[in-house]
């Protein structure tokens, strides 16, 4: 028998495999800035979600059936007749916004703290790519209960494909496996779905990770903690040990997290439409459109764009580029930023004016993705150039406008913006 | 070969490498052809696209019957006198009244009613935009507006077509509704998707 000792039995394993030495590494000698504030709790709670995610799918998968003439009443099924199915795939559903909502706000604060520049480029490209692959992921996801905003919003959006220029029907045709959404569609939304995209998720999830244990997190104030560190141990002196202090405070946020996420499963789960829409209560019917079709609340923003966009030389591509413009202009934002300072903290009001008319544009453009287009009626048509006009639609451009100005003048404000001195060492109260 | 690790020939390692890297890169795409391919309509899919015929007795005056033909909604509306007198009317509105794009209806249809019964509107019901299938909005006014002289109206991106499935000025979609092949087999007897045997 093997002596039970612990330290005897770490050493055996440590001689095989380096388990100590990534706990050090990573976790109880991995410093970070001791000056996050609570929008740092959003990456953690992203892998929360994440495994979360994964754990209710495997168990909803065990129930539903993705067959056209069965998938509707599997997912019924599954809410009335399997022992805490409705709770399951609730926390499936609201999961998926949440998600959303952790990863808008883990964005967002990259965004303002400049999180995306020199040296964390790459870092913030992968995180562009998990972005992009988890609209996959939430866009294969939805057409699953085959309910009519299943259908028609996988309609609309391999449709997307149909406006590209020359292959366009046929890339289609190939993404649909049919010529129409049918059974050959929902089947294969369902292999991407639970295998192909969990699975490059997670592969990229960890890239993202080991990028940041590489280059180290950045801070509120955008300073470089290895920059100052202590001469006799080299560790950073603004620096604390993530285990315990960042476990313990991650927790925290994950409490009030779940709280939300609870409140959400328990009272609201459908959020008035928002998180799961009326119109998917009822079965797909191939024949018959809703009355009034939008995408989940995390695509609005970007739906507002496709829709503010007229055709151009009698094609709908424009549209279709513009939204993709929207989400793959992220990737260049590091190359966009000319600052010399990476936080919001440093930088003068030409920036934060900017940043808010961006943050307002987005937010006006999800709100309008979400109603018709003639919810705020037509401008008369005395008025030249726009009479006769949906205002709604004439607001989304200018939003529009406003949104993609945001990133393309960029290099331009962002250099003779006023900024302020950088102290050498994060301030900390 | 030589067993003096010094004397070893650079190019042709470099061609080697490049040569076996460029069979394996074609190895590589023969393997994901079946896989790419395997995703196209399968055979069983490709067989459903078959003619259907729809009797057109039922269908009054005024009435609009919606029935299906390569799982897509077509549209089978009889127009009013008064229907097919207003459609030159509204026709600066449009963004194609003159049916300049020709592929969006056969030749026999390349006409002011876009249809061979001058009365008898056959067009698919989906919108050329996105694929919405557009609601009928038939009688004029109401909700659309006081200029609405009765048409469709697409609920996804707001695209409006009119009585001959002509699309709006100023709508997302850039084209004309489609009709499908169609043809008449005596009075009653419509057949969707198949073209008129003298001018097939």
């Amino acid at each position: 028998m093997q002596k039970t000792n612990k330290s005897s039995l770490m050493n055996w394993v440590d001689e095989r495999l380096p388990v100590s030495s990534f706990i050090k590494n990573h976790l109880t000698e991995y410093y970070a800035p001791k000056n996050f504030n609570f929008l740092y709790f959003f990456g953690a709670l992203a892998i929360v979600v994440f495994v979360l995610q994964i754990l209710t799918g495997i168990f909803l998968t065990m129930h539903y059936k993705p067959d056209a003439l069965h998938a509707f009443a599997s997912v019924e099924y599954i809410m009335r007749d399997v022992s805490f199915g409705w709770l399951i795939r609730y926390m499936h559903s609201t999961g998926a916004s949440l998600f959303f909502v952790v990863i808008y706000m883990h964005m967002f604060r990259a965004i303002i703290y400049g999180s995306y520049k020199q040296p964390r480029e790459l870092l913030w490209i992968f995180g562009v790519l998990i972005f992009l692959l988890l609209m996959a992921e939430a866009f294969f996801g939805y057409l699953l209960p085959w309910g009519q905003m299943s259908y028609w919003g996988a309609q609309v959006i391999v449709n997307l494909f149909a406006a590209v220029p020359f292959i366009g029907p046929d890339l289609a045709e190939w993404v649909r496996g049919d010529y129409l959404i049918s059974d050959a569609t929902l089947n294969r939304f369902f292999a991407f779905h639970v295998i192909a995209l969990p699975f490059a998720l997670a592969g990229l999830i960890f890239l993202h990770l080991a990028a940041l244990h590489s280059v180290g997190s950045n801070n509120p104030d955008g300073v470089e903690i290895k920059e100052s560190k202590d001469k006799k141990t080299g560790v950073p002196i603004d620096g604390i040990p993530f285990h315990p202090y960042y476990t313990v405070k991650d927790l925290i946020g994950l409490t009030v997290f779940l709280i939300v996420f609870a409140s959400i499963i328990f009272f609201m789960p459908e959020v008035g439409g928002y998180f799961l829409e009326h119109n998917n209560f009822v079965p797909a019917d191939p024949l018959v459109t809703p009355a009034h079709i939008a995408p989940v609340w995390y695509f609005t923003p970007f739906y507002s764009i496709l829709r503010a966009v007229p055709p151009i030389l009698n094609s709908q591509f424009p549209g279709v580029a513009a939204m993709g413009a929207a989400v793959l202009i992220l990737f260049v934002v590091p190359w966009l930023d000319k600052s010399k300072v990476k936080s919001i903290r440093y930088k003068g009001t030409l920036y934060k004016k900017w940043l808010t008319a961006f943050v307002v544009s987005f937010i006006f453009l999800g709100y309008l993705g979400t109603v018709p287009s003639n919810v705020w009626g037509q401008f008369s048509n005395l008025i030249p150039g726009i009479g006769g006009m949906d205002v709604a639609t004439f607001v989304a451009r200018v939003l529009t406008l406003i949104y993609f100005s945001f990133f393309v003048l960029m290099p331009w404000y962002s250099r003779v913006d006023k900024t302020k001195p950088v102290p050498k060492r994060v301030t900390y109260k | 070969m030589s067993k003096n690790n010094n004397s070893f020939n650079k190019d042709r390692r470099k061609f080697l490498l490049a040569a076996t890297a460029a069979t394996g890169a074609v190895g590589l795409t023969a393997a994901g052809v079946p896989f790419v391919t395997s995703m196209t309509p399968s055979e069983k899919a490709k067989a459903a696209g078959a003619s259907v015929e729809v009797d057109i007795s039922k269908v009054e005056k005024g009435q609009l019957l919606t029935t299906e033909w390569r799982g897509q909604p077509v549209w089978v509306l009889n127009r009013t006198d008064e229907m097919i007198n207003d459609l030159s009317a509204g026709e600066s509105n449009l963004a194609d009244p003159k049916l300049k794009v020709t592929s969006q209806q056969p030749n026999y249809c390349q006409n002011e009613t876009r249809s061979i019964k001058s009365n008898m509107l056959v067009v698919v019901g989906i919108c050329t935009h996105l694929g919405c299938s557009p609601t009928a909005k038939l009688s004029p006014k109401g909700e659309m507006g006081e200029s609405w002289p009765g048409g469709f109206f697409c609920p996804c991106h707001g695209s409006k077509f009119d009585l001959a499935g002509r699309v709006y000025k100023g709508s997302p979609a850039p084209t004309n509704l489609v009709v499908p092949p169609h043809r008449y087999n005596d009075d009653n007897t419509l057949v969707i998707g198949e073209d008129k045997k003298d001018e097939a």
